[in-house]
Formats: C-alpha cells, sequence, structure tokens
C-alpha cells in the first residue's frame, strides 16, 4: 500500500518534465504540489499508469483485498494494479450521456464487483450524490461531475487513490465534505495522493506534503516541520502579553531575534531560529514577571513554505 | 473472440456512438447508395453491367468505407479525444477486451447501416448482365446475372468488408488524432483510386477483399473481382487480426502528457 518513485525521471524530447525525484508516499492523505508545468501531473499520470518513466522505477505494493490478491509492481501496461487503485483524472470528461448512477455502476461491473449495484450506491452515497443520482451527467455542475468521478473512482473500494486537482469547480460546502472523506479514507489506512494548487485547503487537509519545483523534488514530509527547517528566513510571530513594550525590548537583545514590532493588539517578531525563540521566550516573560496571552506563528501557512521553495 | 466481449462496454460504446450528433451521417452513404440505385434502375437500361458497377465497385471502394470510418472512428476515437477513455482504462478490464468489444459494436452498426442497405439496394437494382469473360463486352454477349445471386454475394461481401475496415479504422483512431482525415486520405487514394487502376495494389485493397468473396457467389465478371475466395479470405483474416492486435498493443501504451517544466 506504498507508492515508490527511485530516481525516476521523464523527459520529452530535450525537455525535461521530471527529473531524478525519489519518493514514498504510504498510507494517509499526501499532497502534491507545484506551480504550473512543474512536474506534478507528470508525476501523478506515471503513477496511475498513464505514462512510463523515462528512467527510474516506480511500484505499487498493496496488501491482498476481497477484490484481488497482493499485489506489487509498476502500473505502466498493468492494468490488474487497478483493482486497488482509483483514479480522479483533473481532465473533466465523463460520459455525460450517462446518468451518475449509470456511471458509476458500469464502473463497478468493468471492476467486476459481485454486486455492482449496491457497491454503486454506497459509493454515491459517500459523496453525498444519491438526490442527483437519477439524473444524466450532462446536467450535472463541475462540482458534482468532480464528485461523480470520486464516486466511481471508490466504487471499487480501492487501497490507494490518486485524485489530481480534486476541488476543481467544487462549492465551499462540497469541498468541506470532500476533504472530510479524504481525511476519513486517508485515516483509514488508505493511500490518498492529490494534487492541488489551492493551498489552504491542502494546508487543512494533509500535514505530508511532496512539493515538486521545476521538475525536482523540492521538499518532501510534514509541511510545518519543512517551515521549520528553512532557518534562513526568518519565522514571524504573533505575541500578545501582560506587558508588550516590556516584553518587546527584552526579546530584541536575544540573538535568535532578528526584529520585534509593536503592534495595535501586540507583537509582531521575527527570529531565525524557531526553537530556541519558542524556548527563550517562556523564559524572558517569567523572568520579567510577564503574562503570555498567546504566541502564534504567523507565516507557518503552506502559502509559505510553497512560495520560499519555489522563489529558492 | 466471446471472452474479449465485455457487455458493459458495449453498452456503453452502443449509447456513446448513437447519442452523438455525428450518428445520423451512419445512414447518409446508406441512403445515397438507395437512392441511386433507384434513379439508375428507373433510368438505364437493364442490358447493361450496372449493378456490379455501382454496387460492387463504388459500393465497396467508397460508400462502404466511408460509413465503417465514421462508425470505426467513433467507437474508441471520440473517446480518446474527448479523454473519457481513461475512465475505461483505469480499470482491470484487458485493453485487448476495450478493441475487441469496440470493434465488434462498430462491425454491427456498419453491418447495420451499410451492408444491408447494400443488400437493399442489391435486390432493388434485381440481376445485372455482364459480357462474358473474354469477349471484351461487345454487343449482343451480354450473360444474365441471377438478382438474387448478386444480392446474395454484394450482401456477403458487404458483410465481409465492414469486419475488415473496422479493424482498419479502430486501429487508426488509436494509432492518431486526426484518424478521419487519416482514414479518408486512404479510402479516396488507396481504395478508391490506386487498387481500382493499380492490379497489385490489390492485394492488399480492403474493397477487393469484399469484391473477392462477393464473386464467389455472384461469379459476375462485372464485379471487377481481382482475387480469388481463399485470397480474399485469407488476406482479410491477416488484416483484421494484425489491425486489431496494433490498436491492442497501441491502447496499453496509452498516455497522459503531462505539462513539461
Amino acid at each position: 500500500m506504498t507508492i515508490e518513485l527511485r530516481s525516476v525521471s521523464r523527459w520529452y524530447g530535450n525537455v525535461v518534465a521530471v527529473n531524478d525525484v525519489t519518493m514514498s508516499i504510504g498510507p494517509g492523505v499526501t499532497g502534491l504540489l507545484g506551480p504550473n508545468g512543474a512536474g506534478k501531473s507528470t508525476i501523478m499520470h506515471m503513477i496511475a499508469g498513464f505514462l512510463p518513466p523515462s528512467r527510474g522505477e516506480l511500484t505499487i505494493t498493496s496488501g491482498p483485498t476481497s477484490s484481488g490478491p497482493a499485489s506489487s509492481g509498476s502500473t505502466w501496461r498493468n492494468p490488474a494494479l487497478y483493482r486497488q487503485i482509483g483514479l480522479v483524472p483533473e481532465r473533466d470528461s465523463v460520459y455525460a450521456f450517462l446518468t451518475g448512477d449509470q456511471f458509476v455502476t458500469s464502473t463497478a461491473k468493468l471492476h467486476q464487483l459481485p454486486e455492482p449495484g449496491a457497491a454503486a450506491a454506497r459509493a454515491i452515497a459517500m459523496l453525498d450524490m444519491a438526490d442527483a443520482a437519477n439524473r444524466k451527467i450532462a446536467t450535472y455542475s463541475k462540482g458534482m461531475r468532480q464528485r461523480i468521478k470520486v464516486a466511481a473512482a471508490l466504487v471499487h473500494d480501492p487501497e490507494v487513490l490518486l485524485l489530481d486537482e480534486p476541488f476543481n469547480g467544487m462549492d465551499p460546502r462540497q469541498r468541506l465534505h470532500m476533504m472530510d472523506l479524504l481525511d476519513k479514507l486517508g485515516s483509514g489506512g488508505r493511500t490518498i495522493l492529490f494534487s492541488s494548487h489551492i493551498l489552504e485547503e491542502v494546508e487543512r487537509l494533509s500535514g505530508t506534503i511532496q512539493v515538486v519545483v521545476a521538475g525536482r523534488l523540492a521538499a518532501s514530509g510534514d509541511f510545518r516541520a519543512i517551515r521549520r527547517l528553512m532557518t534562513s528566513r526568518p519565522h514571524v510571530f504573533t505575541v500578545r502579553s501582560s506587558d508588550d513594550r516590556l516584553l518587546g525590548s527584552t526579546l530584541i537583545g536575544r540573538p535568535a531575534v532578528t526584529a520585534v514590532e509593536l503592534t495595535g493588539t501586540g507583537l509582531q517578531v521575527r527570529t531565525s531560529d524557531y526553537g530556541a525563540f519558542c524556548r527563550d521566550i517562556a523564559v524572558l516573560a517569567r523572568d520579567q514577571n510577564v503574562r503570555l496571552r498567546e504566541v502564534l506563528p504567523t507565516d507557518e501557512s503552506l502559502e509559505s513554505v510553497f512560495a520560499y521553495l519555489v522563489a529558492n | 473472440m466471446s471472452g474479449l466481449f465485455n457487455p458493459t462496454i458495449a453498452w456503453i460504446t452502443m449509447r456513446s456512438t448513437l447519442g452523438r450528433k455525428r450518428a445520423f451521417l451512419f445512414a447518409i452513404p446508406a441512403l445515397i447508395l438507395i437512392l441511386f440505385t433507384v434513379a439508375l434502375k428507373v433510368s438505364r437500361p437493364p442490358s447493361r453491367p450496372w449493378p456490379s458497377h455501382v454496387l460492387g465497385t463504388f459500393g465497396f471502394s467508397v460508400l462502404l468505407p466511408l460509413t465503417a470510418l465514421i462508425i470505426g472512428t467513433s467507437v474508441l476515437g471520440a473517446e480518446i479525444d474527448d479523454g473519457s477513455i481513461i475512465h475505461l482504462l483505469a480499470t482491470p478490464v484487458r485493453r485487448s477486451s476495450v478493441v475487441v468489444t469496440k470493434f465488434l459494436v462498430a462491425t454491427v452498426l456498419t453491418m447495420v447501416f451499410a451492408a444491408i442497405p447494400e443488400l437493399v439496394a442489391a435486390l432493388i437494382a434485381g440481376g445485372g448482365s455482364s459480357p462474358p469473360a473474354g469477349t471484351g463486352g461487345g454487343p449482343g454477349t451480354f450473360v444474365v446475372i441471377s438478382g438474387s445471386k448478386l444480392a446474395l454475394g454484394l450482401f456477403v461481401g458487404a458483410l465481409a468488408c465492414s469486419v475488415i475496415y473496422n479493424a482498419v479504422f479502430v486501429m487508426v483512431s488509436v494509432a492518431t488524432t486526426r484518424a478521419i482525415a487519416v482514414g479518408l486520405l486512404y479510402v479516396l487514394i488507396w481504395e478508391a483510386l490506386l487498387s481500382n487502376f493499380v492490379s497489385g495494389a490489390r492485394l492488399l485493397s480492403v474493397s477487393h477483399y469484399g469484391l473477392g468473396i462477393a464473386n464467389g457467389f455472384a461469379h459476375d465478371p462485372s464485379l471487377d473481382a481481382g482475387l480469388a475466395v481463399p485470397t480474399s479470405v485469407i488476406m482479410g483474416a491477416v488484416v483484421t487480426v494484425a489491425a486489431l492486435a496494433l490498436a491492442v498493443n497501441l491502447l496499453s501504451s496509452y498516455t497522459l502528457k503531462g505539462e513539461p517544466a
């Protein structure tokens, strides 16, 4: 139930789309991030079995399930592996002439499930699409088409779920529902890999990220840990206390603190050492008899992680 | 073959193909053939061998391949063009099953929209008359051809052509996104032109496989069948199997293009 890329490269003629990427994606929810043209779609397509690596090795290893035995191998020219993989492609092309129920049921039949109707009903209910299941997909909004694609990808209860830009076209309520669903599936032990350019949602949904920039893997792991490792760029904290002016004058004397600004609601502190600052502020506040009301890192968002990686 | 047939894919393909706007085009060649036949039946003297020429040469090398082209490139090529094929390919269904099922659906539709109209047109036309082989077609030397034999021969030949043409066009639709243009060039240049004027090209001409098979029933020299029945059957089978095998191989390597860095 693990996706492994070892020194994977992919090029088109003289253009290198993915360059020597090694990553391991295990159970849970993982976000695949990168600016347009970074190569994340190429990586998704290779993992999904719709593009062979030019060099390197890509394997998916999964255990036995009710729908098939344990399997391991590359997805390229290996359709049997789709018994344990669900794919939600980015391209908004579905069989618009079918109803949602017909589409998901036919997918269940293609997976040779013993009770395709029941499996389809379960997947449709999971995506909260039961009310629209008997309407033609041509009448669906873009968000509904996304959800019916996810239902079709989940109908055979796959161990690995690959989603390319799954939140495209969804309204806020649908996004929250989808995020909850993916979170549950990830918590249940499935390996979920999704790409998205909506960083706020990635941040809310996934603690683990794979950041691809210019075809290379720029960062991998927990995004908060990645941010803390970037010591060359100051971290920004918002601090509120019982005596902001006294605490600010004390903090500016510490080597890890590079700037202190007194704002209307408290202090904004810049530090080059995340860990040292967190230790120091507690000790300094106690020594100065200042009560700390709030210490909040303000630039831990994925947006800042991503912008920093792209810029560098 | 039956193990390769997937009823779910067939059902989706049938809905997809007949539901598209271009579906009405399927009947146009057949309509032209029947109207043309009626017009000739009314206006032409019965002593000329026009049924064999119109329904055989013209029917097999222009009208029937055009119908097969429209249908054969619709069943798989349209899904490849709009990307919906990925929903079939992201399942454990064998690629050979996808290709063979779509080929069978296209063949049945072509038989309905081309082979049966060919039979209807042949029955309307009735028997033709042909100069016996070696006479050069001089006046007063015509031999009457049985209408039912000619109709049967043309129908069987059209059925064979439906099979072979669709194997070729399904393969072309997987090989290129410009399947209609490539297929049209093939029909007009190779089948309609070269194979009828260059005798050596007949060995690689689907229409001449059909004419050879049709002539096995009709025994009509005006069909201008350049190939014997065994040659036509063997070459037709070889082309069909080779085209389908190539289509399976190409579909197994179907790729989604990512954006380069």
